[in-house]
């Protein structure tokens, strides 16, 4: 119990994860709460990641949480932008409204 | 003993506030808690020895997509009333998935083996860390065995700001503004009128 391992990591990056996965179903109503359980999702797959480098000993573990940072910012950026004009045009960004595209 | 306490404290804070950015009514709220959430795995980060990812978390995150996120949680004006939840509606299934879901990481988590050849396959040993820096040896890897992936995240980095930009943009009507090549092409022929004036006459 004192001792922390990768297992101890491992649990919290998997009660994170389905934290994101839970608040995507629960928040239906506002989909900047969606973007940042996608967030939360990206930050547990994050410790993982350096979890398992450090356990590993092997260092691209972080070369590779950085990449995923990177890309996590960009689709913040994207996302948000999309969001934003979103809003602009339909004032609500609810995702039962999002159905413009339905066939 | 002081890291086992301290994994702990960071666990819980990171753990209780990304329920708090789930379940939290006000999106301001969810918001500076995903920052809490960062900051403390930031803590977890230093605690496993990644420094430098530690302060990139905290410097990418706290300091760009939280703000951005902010940002647009106060630009959009969401009323209340549209902020309505409907828990009730989607609890039995998001509950459902989650359980299973995290059971099953739980699982993956608690009865993880490592393969004793898995040292053999490293990509890049860790260097010891008497020797040289967590950011150092971070660096000896991006800037040689990686760099065109470094490169190449950095070309993501610029697609999407040119896309935000490209996004977010419009045109307004009725909005004057500086033109330089109008300026350059307008001609004194158009626009000068030379009139004659008779003696006298003019006052």
């Amino acid at each position: 119990m004192l001792e922390i391992g990768l297992a101890h990591y491992m649990t919290v990056a998997a009660i994170l994860f389905t934290l994101g996965i839970f608040g995507i179903f629960l928040n239906r109503k506002n989909v900047i709460i969606i973007l940042m359980s996608v967030e939360l999702m990206l930050l547990a797959v994050n410790i993982n990641f350096v979890a398992f480098s450090v356990h590993l000993n092997d260092m691209v573990g972080q070369v590779f949480t950085m990449f995923v940072l990177t890309v996590a910012a960009a689709e913040a950026a994207i996302g948000l932008a999309i969001l934003v004009v979103y809003f602009r045009n339909r004032g609500s960004i609810a995702v039962d409204d999002i159905n413009a595209m339905k066939g | 003993m002081i890291q086992a306490l301290a994994f702990y404290l960071f666990a819980a804070v990171t753990l209780g506030s990304g329920v708090m950015v789930i379940s939290s009514r006000n999106p301001v709220h969810s918001v500076m808690f995903l920052i809490l959430s960062f900051f403390s795995s930031a803590a977890l980060f230093v605690l496993l020895g990644a420094e430098f990812l530690a302060m990139i978390l905290v410097v990418v995150y706290v300091g760009a997509v939280a703000v951005l996120f902010l940002f647009v949680v106060m630009m959009l004006n969401i009323n209340a009333d549209m902020m309505k939840r409907q828990f009730a509606a989607y609890l039995p299934i998001g509950l459902m998935i989650g359980v299973v879901l995290a059971v099953e990481l739980t699982f993956i988590a608690t009865i993880w083996l490592t393969s004793p050849g898995a040292a053999d396959v490293a990509g890049a040993m860790t260097p010891a860390m008497t020797d040289v820096t967590n950011t150092e040896a971070l660096g000896r890897l991006i800037y040689t065995k990686y760099i065109y992936l470094f490169q190449a995240s950095g070309l993501i980095l610029l697609v999407a700001m040119i896309g935000a930009i490209v996004l977010t943009h419009r045109q307004r009507p009725g909005v004057r503004k500086q033109s330089v090549p109008d300026q350059f092409l307008r001609d004194p022929k158009d626009v000068v009128e030379v009139k004659k004036v008779e003696v006298r006459s003019g006052a």
